[in-house]
């Protein structure tokens, strides 16, 4: 078998191989649900009626989706100059720790300025602690996809450390878990009355601003170029490690958000579980959305659905809503394959 | 002197001008006249989008016969060849060996026809040794245990056979090119090659090693091998072929018996006009612009840089000749900037720059062709337009405020694109998928377009066809008319000697004095080439 490339894939090709993947992903699952005893089509109607059959459903999927197209931009940033950052999840909880830490009553401001307060707070957090491992990288050729990894399980324990500490809320009943975060700090909910936030209108504006980054100005330019050939970049005068550091700041900013996000917008407070991996589904999403800004904005709404429907499924059902995982994990490998075949041709023998 | 023992008995026995005249070695049977017909291609087409890469191409090739294909960038060598062995599947048209229909897309089945190839760019596996990447994939990975004494045997067989010595325990990556290109060629003959089709094979070699490859290729067609050679190089078409295929534009131009043609005809054919060589105006000199001062270097890519003095001097093109591995690729990576000196100054009219990297380099006038357009001197995967803006993406020209003009970028790219007559889709392509002569072009309009005083041309020619060579020589001869200070690494000695108004020969790290046009002849050259210096002599073989 070899791979013959292709020239550059026509728009009708480019659109219509993510929806065959996305069959394929359905065609696959479905053996699964058979395995469980329960009727693939209506698994997969309860499945799509659950992300978005209802207005509640559907303000559910957008509220899951809100943190990961911050870890899905924060990703996408990073793998475009093919920086490893497999950090998100740390990044996403130091943004949380952060906004505890300012939120809860230490600077008394209006709403107005302390939220952006907080929000560049966090930003600087996110980025100073991928700049660690981008250093290294650069000054010591460290393999980041190492230090970033590992440095997840360090700040996880870090901030369990902070909730029996210190960040501990006294009037808690001794759970661990930080005070709530003043009112001043809350995002305002979207529509009265429903959970989705103000968080998810930041994150829409992010990736409008992330894909204006890297189309339109210099710093995306000489990220791409570094991601494509670092050495041809540096020929031509491209600082190669500066417009690493750059892409590692601005990918740890934009994945710390989403813990600013999760914490001010929903829950109000930090806890240990805060985030289900949303460090690393953003991977994921990074990935569906084909490292494309905009296409995150899809891609973490068509991951979240697949989520949030599942746990609807599992209820009515009786499926289990480890589904979910399954047909997340089967699109990205058939989205993968897609990609691979709009760019090459395959030839057995 | 390496070059003067000719007088082997094979290359006197063997004479070129003659088919009949090596028959002899292989009696064949002359009772059908296709069965002498070792590879015929009938009507090969192959489109990639609306460029025709190949169109309807046909032509035979007989047992014990080296013909040559020669053809510009982009006419549809490569193409043909990777249609032959396997690697693309053509539109339209079939293949024959020995009479026989060669499946499409199977290199597999091409291996086993008997077509063996050596390509421009090695495939070795440099951390194994010679006889295991000889033998690699010959042997069924179910087999216990591997017969390596017969290999060996076999290996060394062919080598004293053909003339391609070279030691089987060796590891590949202590090996020079030319030893490389020797495994390469044993490596088809080991899988009982009879069809041999060598990519550009010269391009890497010394003379001397040019003349062993020679020697070679008259060995193996006396044993009834059928050769196909592909080279830019007329001199050397005309000395190892017995026939010329001439392609441009995806089409079979001009077929020639060697006998009855000459060097200017195949270079018409080739280009579609004659091409005149380039013609050189008297110097005027002016004043000194980059000098580098007792510089050193650590070894890169070769030797390193050992105490060396070079002044380039406006209006004039100083030529650097040496074999390949002395210092020339740490002397153009130290003028490009991307390396810097251990010791030692460099000066820019006059002033010390102490800060030298890439962007030191450009805001100081230094125009930069790099030897290699893949690696360095362009970003594959990104457009014409991303990639003829990338040394001057900051400047206001292309960009204000943190954001790139996109409008400009894209006048910029088109007018480079007109100017310097590339071939390609749109601006918007990925750079990738234009041939090697078109990419130079786009390189030599970025470096050229903001009229540097310095240029730094670094085997500008390598691997391009007689028109792009023609081309560059002539953008190159513009420059110093206009006043530029060139430096023109080549190894090619006759582009050197042709263009240099001064040429000064490095080895081992080291440069010779200057001479200036006409003062030393090619043979005191090779000598100083090969480190025989007159300041150091020492007479070691």
């Amino acid at each position: 078998m070899r791979l013959e490339p292709k020239p550059a894939p026509s728009l009708a090709i480019t659109l219509l191989f993510p929806l065959a993947a996305i069959a394929t992903t359905l065609m696959l699952t479905s053996i699964l649900v058979l395995a469980a005893g329960a009727s693939p089509l209506s698994v997969f109607y309860l499945v799509a009626k659950g992300a978005a059959g209802s207005q509640f459903a559907l303000l559910e999927t957008l509220t899951r989706a809100t943190p990961l197209i911050f870890t899905g931009l924060a990703i996408a940033v990073a793998f475009r100059a093919k920086l490893w950052n497999i950090g998100a999840e740390a990044q996403l909880y130091i943004g949380g720790v952060v906004t505890v830490v300012l939120g809860t009553g230490a600077l008394p401001l209006p709403s107005a300025i302390l939220i952006p307060v907080i929000m560049v707070a966090v930003m600087a957090a996110g980025a100073l602690l991928l700049l660690g491992p981008a250093v290294l990288k650069t000054r010591f050729g460290v393999d980041e996809v190492v230090t970033t990894l590992l440095l997840n399980f360090i700040i996880l324990l870090f901030v369990s450390m902070l909730l029996e500490g210190v960040l501990k809320d006294p009037m808690g009943l001794g759970w661990p878990q930080s005070q709530k975060v003043i009112a001043e700090a809350q995002l305002p909910r979207l529509i009265q009355g429903k959970r989705l936030h103000y968080g998810f209108v930041i994150a829409l504006v992010s990736a409008v601003l992330v894909w204006v980054v890297m189309k339109k100005t210099v710093l995306g330019y000489e990220m791409r170029a570094v991601g494509h050939n670092p050495e041809g970049a540096r020929f031509v005068g491209i600082p190669v490690n500066r417009a690493l550091m750059k892409t590692a700041l601005l990918s740890g900013g934009l994945a710390a958000l989403a813990g600013f996000s999760e914490v001010s917008g929903l829950k109000g407070n930090l806890t240990l579980d805060l985030s289900p991996g949303y460090g690393y589904t953003g991977i994921v999403v990074a990935m569906l959305a084909m490292l494309n800004p905009l296409g995150v904005i899809a891609s973490a709404i068509f991951v979240a659905g697949i989520f949030v429907g599942a746990d609807a499924m599992s209820r009515a059902a009786r499926v289990p809503s480890y589904i979910a995982d399954v047909m997340v994990a089967t699109s990205l490998l058939t989205m993968v394959v897609a990609i691979l075949l709009t760019r090459f041709r395959i030839r057995w023998r | 002197m390496p070059g003067e023992d000719y007088a082997s008995p094979t290359a006197t026995i063997l004479c070129l001008d003659g088919k009949q005249s090596r028959s002899p070695a292989t009696p064949l049977p002359v009772t059908d006249v296709s069965s002498n017909l070792a590879l015929r291609l009938s009507r090969i087409s192959k489109h990639f989008g609306p460029l025709r890469a190949n169109e309807a191409i046909s032509f035979d090739l007989m047992r014990g016969e080296v013909i040559a294909l020669l053809g510009e960038n982009g006419a549809g060598k490569t193409t043909l060849m990777n249609i032959l062995f396997g690697h693309y599947v053509a539109d339209e048209g079939t293949v024959e060996t020995f009479g026989k229909p060669l499946p499409p897309g199977d290199p597999r089945a091409a291996l086993d026809a008997g077509i063996g190839m050596v390509h421009q760019h090695f495939t070795l596996a440099d951390n194994m040794t010679v006889q295991e990447n000889i033998t690699l994939g010959t042997q069924s990975l179910w087999r216990m245990r591997l017969d390596r004494a017969a290999a060996r045997r076999r290996i060394e067989q062919l080598s004293a056979d053909f003339g391609l010595a070279v030691d089987p325990a060796a590891t590949v990556s202590t090996l020079s090119v030319g030893e490389r290109q020797r495994v390469e060629i044993l490596k088809a003959l080991y899988r009982e090659a009879r069809i041999l089709i060598l990519d550009e094979p010269t391009a890497v070699l010394t003379p001397a090693e040019t003349d062993a490859l020679f020697r070679t290729l008259k060995l193996l067609v006396a044993q009834g091998l059928s050769i196909i050679f592909i080279s830019h190089k007329l001199h050397e078409v005309m000395a190892v072929s017995d026939r010329v295929l001439v392609l441009r534009s995806g089409q079979l131009v001009g077929e020639r018996e060697t006998g009855s043609t000459d060097r200017k005809e195949l270079a018409a054919l080739m280009v579609g006009q004659e091409v005149k060589p380039a013609e050189v105006s008297p110097v005027k000199l002016g004043a000194p612009l980059l000098v580098l001062e007792r510089v050193s270097t650590p070894p890169y890519n070769g030797a390193g840089l050992d105490n060396v003095s070079l002044t380039l001097t406006a209006g004039e093109i100083t030529g650097l000749a040496g074999v390949a591995g002395n210092g020339q690729a740490v002397l153009a990576a130290l003028i490009a900037g991307i390396r810097r000196p251990t010791n030692g100054s460099i000066s820019i009219a006059g002033r010390e720059v102490a800060d030298w990297s890439p962007r030191t380099a450009l805001a100081h006038g230094v125009g930069r062709i790099p030897e290699d357009r893949h690696a360095i001197g362009s970003i594959g995967d990104m457009s014409v337009t991303e990639n003829v803006i990338a040394e001057r993406y900051r400047s206001p020209r292309f960009s204000r405020m943190g954001f790139l003009n996109w409008k400009a970028a894209g006048r910029f790219a088109e007018k480079l694109i007109a100017d310097y007559d590339v071939k390609c889709p749109s601006p918007e392509a990925r750079i990738r998928l234009l041939s090697g002569g078109n990419m130079q072009k786009l390189i030599l309009g970025r470096a050229l377009d903001p009229d540097p005083a310095i240029i730094l041309a670094s085997q500008p020619t390598r691997g391009l066809d007689v028109g792009a060579v023609a081309y560059v020589h002539r953008m190159l001869l513009e420059a110093r008319g206009r006043g530029a200070a060139i430096l023109l690494i080549s190894e090619d000695l006759e582009e050197v000697l042709a263009l240099s108004d001064r040429i000064i020969v490095m080895s081992k790290g080291r440069l010779s004095t200057p001479s200036s046009r006409g003062e030393r002849s090619i043979r005191e050259l090779g000598e100083l080439m090969a480190g025989h210096s007159g300041e150091h002599s020492d007479h070691a073989a």
